[in-house]
């Protein structure tokens, strides 16, 4: 708070009135919050959510995740089966050899391009799903299911892993509305 | 760089891991200290040469010091009030 004596008492220059100005905007006066949204259900869209989610929370801020239609593949029990990516229609994917969509639509080839990537990232040391998830829960992160989408796509609560909350828009937005940083993936 | 004497507190090692979990496991770790008690991190993730400035300053704590070992990264991290 500013001092008010010292404003009364004494005579300020510009100067000094800028310096607490930047003073009192530079510093922190709350909890930060985040809120992001993960809309997608494929191995690589699981990334961006769980990355952002946890660093959030790591560096202080109130995060939570709202996963909407594909995106609920991510906090199933069954996420590592349920989460693969496909060659077909991303051109961008590196591939060991060019291949032709029409090739890359052949049976398997979306389980070979699934093991290609998982294999890569865990080369690399990149952590799994599970160990963002772990890392989540760890760093009190709250993982929000989408009420409606499940309800379209047939899931019960008990489909998904421990500690989710079950929401809907408004739920989101009242957090989304104080929030510091709010992403669509 | 100048090459300061620091004594850690705590030493971490997240050589091998990508982004986002040095942070992660640099934030799990200063939770342990007390204010003014000192992290030594060593990481080969090349992001978190900005990373985890960022993360400090973000979160109120101080990289007092930071330099190359060869392939990996080593921070001297003091805990803020």
């Amino acid at each position: 708070m500013l001092d008010e004596q010292h404003i009364t008492t004494a005579a300020l220059t510009e100067e000094d009135v800028r310096r607490i100005v930047q003073t009192e905007l530079g510093r922190d006066t709350g909890p930060r919050t985040a809120a992001f949204i993960a809309s997608k259900g494929t191995l690589d869209w699981a990334y961006p959510p769980l990355i952002l989610g946890t660093t959030a929370a790591a560096s202080g801020m109130d995060a939570s995740i709202f996963f909407t239609f594909y995106g609920l593949n991510i906090i199933h029990k069954d996420f590592e089966r349920l989460l693969k990516v496909s060659p077909l229609g991303n051109p961008a994917m590196p591939m060991p050899v060019p291949m032709p969509n029409l090739v890359l639509g052949l049976p398997g080839m979306g389980p070979m391009a699934t093991q290609m990537m998982k294999a890569k990232f865990r080369g690399k040391h990149v952590a799994g799903i599970g160990e963002l998830l772990e890392s989540a829960s760890d760093l009190g992160v709250r993982l929000i299911a989408c009420q409606m989408t499940m309800d379209v796509f047939g899931y019960e609560q008990d489909d998904f892993i421990d500690g989710v909350e079950f929401a809907g828009a408004a739920a989101f937005l009242a957090e989304a509305r104080k929030a510091h940083v709010t992403l669509f993936v | 760089m100048s090459q300061m004497q620091i004594q850690e507190t705590q030493a971490l090692d997240a050589r091998g891991l990508l982004c986002p979990m040095p942070v992660i496991k640099t934030a799990k770790a200063m939770k342990e200290l007390a204010p003014g008690e000192v992290l030594k991190l060593t990481a080969t993730d090349r992001g978190s040469i900005a990373d985890i400035p960022a993360w400090a300053e973000s979160t109120g704590n101080e990289v007092i010091e930071w330099h190359e070992e060869g392939d990996a990264i080593v921070f001297f991290l003091r805990k803020g009030a």
